[in-house]
């Protein structure tokens, strides 16, 4: 937890007159969990969208590891080691498990203009997914095809997608999402060995997960950040208790 | 999934069968013009196969690859025209007089259709959806608009092509032969589809056809892939349109008409998008059964056109998903295509 790897400044995006940025700045360290939360409408997802590149934002700069990534487009980010999940699952449904890691390893090994060598036999892919499976737990669905996962395998394969890629730093937009109990304590566990080795920066609705996961929370109200600091810190903040975490206690 | 395997391996063990023997069976029935109509179901098979690599495998719904397939055709009617005028063939460098050798003509006719689908290509998938259906359309209206009022090469009425390509020590003008290189060159273009599909570079325009904005998160330049597949189904067009202007001896824009484009389509959808195999028997039964119906009456498009909706509607898998018994998403759990 050294220097920052992801830095964010001024950025501002509007959809009309909304302002879903405005003038968001935050850092993020490396191998930090830096959760990102707020009510319904801060902001969140199109901060993630922004740092990913998927939406370009008005104003503002994103720097990560040591370069300006504001204009760059999506899959050079991901090279780059700046990988996403999304909030609702993306996956290829009509492919198996490792498949879907496969095809994310893929994309790490440089050009896939290799049009004779056949894919499913290529240790180089399947070796590592597998891998990838089997630290969130699915090993033992690596055949079975995404649409018969159920909804919680879904999510934990989406997270060793972005893992076996050997990402620097990952943006979790609700990972937990549409999760129940016992599932969302399945990928708490998953997540926190990940500290000290990759950063993330992680939307999360569930309270009890952020404040059991993060380094450092930042408060998202209206595209801007009220305030950042640690769980304790911003629990104990009487502003964001107001503003978000409702006053009941 | 054993039982399932041999099936396939049995359909595929037949279909083979009735290609290899067929020239045979038709002498020996007396029938040697079922070899020449054979021929032509090959041509439009290589011709399918093209299309379902980027509309089956890929998802891109091209309404123009007539164009490639009338390029390549009239890449040989052309260089063959000016070989037998003795006339320099124009928008080239130097004083070429053309050629009717096939070792020429028809990897030209491949490169050539290779080109135009490039520059089609880089233009039209900056599209998506309906657009992208539309523009293909639309440049393939062009070129043969273009072709048309070309007088130099038959305008309208196209161009007759004087002399079948020469290719030692075959000869093309014997049915037979021309039927069994024609099979030789759809094996080919099969078996090198079937490599293209289940590689590196195939497992990407399988992802791009199911999920092509998690493709791009991931770091896949999608565009570059998705063009690249869109030139080789361009080139296998060029291929098939270079043997079908052998065969007819005839080169016209109707080749290019969007009605050509849509029955190369139809094949595809008939036989099976998304298997290597199905476009061939796709290929086949429109073929035949416009050859077989059309003996009995000339509106035989009024019994084609519901027996399309029913297997559209009724074989998820085309009819090839239905002899093997699985749709193309369950093929894919048992491995390659």
């Amino acid at each position: 937890m050294t220097d920052p790897v992801l830095e964010v400044f001024e950025l501002t995006k509007s959809f009309g007159a909304v302002a879903a940025s405005d003038g968001l700045t935050f850092s993020v360290k490396r191998g930090e969990i830096h959760a990102l939360i707020g009510p319904n409408g801060a902001g969140k997802t199109t901060a993630i969208g922004q740092l990913s590149g998927e939406i370009q934002p008005d104003s503002g700069r994103v720097r990560f590891d040591g370069q300006d990534v504001t204009h760059m487009p999506t899959y050079r980010r991901a090279q780059l080691g700046l990988q996403r999940s999304y909030q609702i699952t993306s996956l290829f449904p009509e492919f198996t498990a490792e498949d879907n890691v496969a095809m994310a390893i893929q994309a790490q090994q440089g050009h896939s203009f290799q049009f004779w060598a056949r894919a499913k036999r290529d240790a180089s892919l399947r070796q590592p997914a597998r891998l990838a499976l089997g630290r969130v737990g699915l090993e033992d669905k690596a055949n079975i095809k995404v649409t018969e996962l159920a909804h919680g395998e879904q999510r934990q394969l989406e997270l060793a997608m972005v893992l076996a890629t050997g990402p620097t730093m990952l943006l979790l937009d609700e990972p937990m999402a549409g999760m129940g109990q016992s599932e969302s304590l399945a990928m708490m566990e998953i997540l926190r060995p990940l500290k000290g080795e990759v950063g993330i920066l992680l939307v999360e609705h569930d309270m009890d997960v952020v404040f059991a996961l993060a380094d450092v929370v930042s408060v998202l109200v209206k595209g801007t950040v009220l305030m950042t600091g640690t769980p304790e810190q911003v629990r104990a903040n009487a502003e964001v208790r107001k503003a978000y975490l409702g006053d009941e206690d | 999934m054993a039982l399932q395997f041999s099936r396939r391996t049995v359909v595929h063990a037949i279909g083979l069968a009735v290609m290899v023997t067929l020239p045979v069976v038709a002498d020996a029935a007396g029938n040697p013009f079922l070899t020449t109509v054979a021929s032509r179901v090959l041509i439009y098979a290589i011709a399918a196969v093209s299309l379902d690599i980027i509309l089956g495998f890929g998802a891109m719904v091209s309404f123009g690859h007539g164009a490639f397939f009338g390029i390549g055709a009239y890449v040989v009617g052309i260089l063959t025209h000016h070989a037998f005028n003795g006339s320099v063939v124009p928008f080239l460098p130097g004083e070429w007089m053309g050629t009717t050798s096939a070792i020429l003509q028809w990897p030209l006719a491949i490169l050539v259709s290779g080109f135009f689908a490039l520059i089609i290509g880089a233009l039209s998938l900056r599209t998506q959806g309906v657009y992208f259906i539309m523009i293909t359309l639309a440049f393939a209206q062009m070129l043969y608009y273009l072709m048309i009022s070309l007088p130099t090469y038959g305008g309208e009425d196209g161009l007759n092509l004087w002399e079948r390509s020469h290719l030692a020590p075959f000869d093309l003008y014997d049915e037979q032969q021309f039927y069994y290189l024609t099979l030789a060159l759809l094996l080919a273009f099969v078996a090198l589809t079937r490599r293209i599909v289940n590689s590196r570079f195939g497992m990407v325009l399988k992802g791009c056809k199911q999920n092509e904005p998690r493709m791009k998160a991931l770091g896949f330049a999608t565009y570059r892939y998705k063009l690249t597949a869109f030139v080789i189904a361009g080139m296998g067009a060029g291929l098939a349109g270079a043997l079908a202007a052998n065969h007819t001896e005839f080169v016209g824009p109707g080749m290019m008409h969007w009605t050509r484009s849509g029955e190369i389509m139809v094949m595809v959808i008939l036989g099976g998008m998304g298997t290597v195999v199905g476009p061939i028997l796709g290929a086949a039964t429109l073929l035949m059964m416009e050859e077989v119906l059309s003996q009995y009456t000339e509106h035989w498009m009024v019994i084609l056109g519901p027996f399309l909706v029913v297997v559209v509607l009724f074989l998820r898998g085309g009819i090839y998903g239905w002899l093997v018994g699985q749709t193309p998403e369950q093929d894919r759990e048992q491995g390659d295509d």
